[in-house]
């Protein structure tokens, strides 16, 4: 095995590894501040790539069109995430669990058909935008401009999360919300909005990650299921509700996969499974996480 | 005091049940038959998760899990080690209770949502192994016609001579899910089942007053593996064959959806969800290709209106009426 092919590897689990956190991320938001695990943070990520490829669709001759349904893609996501968390979700705060994570479920089947009704079971796909088609050659490997613009784009909303929630008045209350909602309530914070902004960013993220993913793959029903396995077991290795465990989880998830197919060819999905099988047993919240009671 | 009460425990519906569903191949046509079948192996699928839900207050998402295995288990005893399957279906039940006790302990240390994660994360694993193992498991191909046990000594019985092998088969569903859901119902009478209800009700104070909360939670997580598993293995061989998605998680939503629309904390609620989700199902696949689309809707309606579920609702309707007429 030469220095090329495992270059070639890691290259593409860092791809891999930055659209998860896209996607992860926004998973990991929601978890943090409202205590639920979203399974229709997949449908809203398969949602933001038929919205993407129905902008396309549209704009077609425009040069702009892929950077206008990303745009779309995210903003689109976010306004039915803000609709769905005022109009319904809200009223499940304060019941148990199930009730959350069976209306998310609800929520994935309900989404998942309608989008069969909107856009037809048939693959759709989108090209990548003309700025950056091609690519350049390091160690043997042809990297894509498209997937190193990937690379730089999941780091780069990490920082920005991460400042928003750890340097503005607007992240301290969201951590106060995950903290005590009701002592912040009390303090005169609109909580209730806080709550819908916070449903709206992390269905927007899920949405970017939907637009983005659509140059390298075909957009198919099923997509929803398929990649909310794949957020929750990243989010279950860095620890839920840490963003930089979602970032560390990704890598590694990324990598593991990645080298995983040249150590066990057909078994790199075990090879995940596996990692987080022994990071539940020795670390059950997680790598980045706090033990919790 | 003889006042006529749904609930008492006078009233022996396991043998009501069994009695009218005794009947059904000889009243019903070969379709009611397999819709029948189908209904008894969900029912207890259905009824195996509510000990963890209803009784224990356990949300288990990876339920589904020990009904894969169950159903893996038996099926590749039967097929590839030709073992009778009154060895096989024993045996799958012990096999997923033996996984439900490994993964169980992992996952008891946990509570609430956390719980309900690490459930579903080895239940993806299973479904990993399931899906990949194509030695063993057939892989993403899985374990096609799994032979059916042998019933022919069924027909020598006065009265059964003209069944064909789906009513022998449902014959024999009806007796083995009878005397699970007996042994489940014994179960949650029992003091063993009172201290589950205890810990669902309040984990403090059932600690506080001695209880071991960690192993009353991991014997209920087992027994419902055990008992989860056999209707795997019945449900195996009802499809003539075992697939990876037997695994897959939104089986395990789905049962919970059965449990939660029947009513968590009735004891026959689950049955009832499994009979009216499994009719519902067949009556409006045969008019559209959306069923997630309905099922999602029914979800909906339900958790915001009828969280108690059908028994819920049915209970406190009588309970209305009861009162109403003794006022007058």
């Amino acid at each position: 095995m030469n220095i090329s092919s495992l270059f070639s590897q890691f290259m593409g689990g860092l791809t891999a590894a930055m659209f998860l956190f896209l996607i992860a991320s926004g998973l990991s938001l929601i978890f943090g501040v409202l205590r639920v695990l979203n399974f229709a943070h997949g449908s809203f990520y398969m949602l933001g790539a038929y919205i993407a490829w129905q902008v396309v669709h549209w704009a077609q001759p425009s040069g702009a069109a892929f950077w206008l349904a990303a745009l779309g893609a995210a903003l689109g996501v976010a306004i039915l995430g803000g609709v769905i968390e005022r109009l319904l979700f809200r009223f499940l705060y304060g019941r148990e669990e199930l009730y959350q994570l069976l209306f998310t479920y609800a929520l994935v089947l309900i989404l998942g058909d309608a989008a069969k009704i909107i856009w037809g079971t048939d693959q759709l796909s989108v090209s990548r935008p003309a700025i950056l088609n091609g690519g350049f050659e390091v160690l043997g490997t042809t990297v894509p401009y498209y997937n190193l613009f990937i690379i730089l784009i999941g780091p780069a909303i990490a920082l920005g999360v991460w400042l928003m929630l750890t340097r503005t008045s607007l992240g301290r209350m969201v951590r106060a919300a995950a903290l005590d909602r009701e002592m912040l309530d009390a303090l005169g914070a609109n909580v209730g909005w806080l709550y819908t902004g916070m449903f709206m960013l992390s269905a927007a993220l899920a949405g970017l990650a939907g637009a983005l993913v659509t140059p390298i793959q075909s957009i198919v029903p099923g997509m929803d299921v398929e990649i909310i396995v794949q957020a929750f077991i990243v989010v279950v290795i860095g620890g839920l509700g840490s963003f930089w465990g979602t970032f560390w989880g990704s890598m590694l998830y990324g990598q593991v996969l990645s080298f995983g197919i040249l150590i066990f060819p057909g078994f790199s999905l075990f090879s995940v499974f596996a990692l987080m099988t022994v990071i539940l047993i020795v670390r059950p919240w997680g790598l980045f996480g706090k033990p919790i009671r | 005091m003889s006042r006529f009460n749904l609930r008492s425990e006078r009233v022996p519906w396991a043998l009501i049940v069994f009695l009218i569903a005794l009947w059904l191949p000889w009243v019903g046509s070969r379709y009611d038959t397999l819709i029948g079948t189908q209904i008894l192996i969900y029912a207890l699928f259905a009824l195996s998760l509510n000990l963890l839900l209803g009784v224990t207050g356990l949300v288990s998402f990876g339920h589904v899990a020990y009904f894969g295995l169950g159903a893996y288990i038996c099926a590749l005893l039967m097929k590839s080690l030709h073992w009778p399957f009154l060895l096989s279906f024993p045996a799958a039940g012990l096999g997923a209770g033996l996984f439900a006790l490994v993964f169980g302990f992992f996952c008891v240390r946990l509570t609430k949502i956390y719980f309900a994660m690490l459930t579903l994360a080895f239940s993806q694993i299973v479904w990993a192994i399931c899906f990949k193992w194509n030695d063993v498991t057939g892989g993403d191909q899985g374990l096609p016609d799994v032979p059916f046990p042998d019933l022919a000594w069924m027909s020598s019985l006065p009265g059964f001579g003209h069944f064909r092998i789906g009513d022998e088969f449902y014959f024999l569903v009806l007796v083995l899910v009878m005397l699970c859901v007996a042994a489940l119902r014994r179960l949650e009478r029992s003091p063993f089942g009172r201290v589950l209800t205890t810990i669902r009700e309040n984990p403090e104070r059932a600690a506080f007053v001695g209880v071991n909360v960690r192993a009353y939670e991991l014997a209920a997580f087992t027994v419902a593996g055990i008992f989860g598993g056999f209707s795997g293995a019945l449900f195996g061989i009802f499809n003539r064959g075992v697939y990876a998605d037997f695994v897959f998680w939104s089986k395990s939503a789905d049962v919970m959806i059965m449990t939660i629309l029947g009513g968590m904390n009735h004891f026959w609620g689950p049955v009832v969800g499994a009979a009216v989700l499994t009719i519902l199902n067949q009556q409006i696949t045969s008019y559209t290709e959306y069923w997630p689309l309905v099922l999602g809707t029914i979800l909906v309606v339900l958790l915001f209106a009828f969280p108690g579920g059908i028994m819920g609702a049915l209970d406190a309707g009588w309970t209305r009426l009861t009162h109403r007429r003794r006022n007058a």
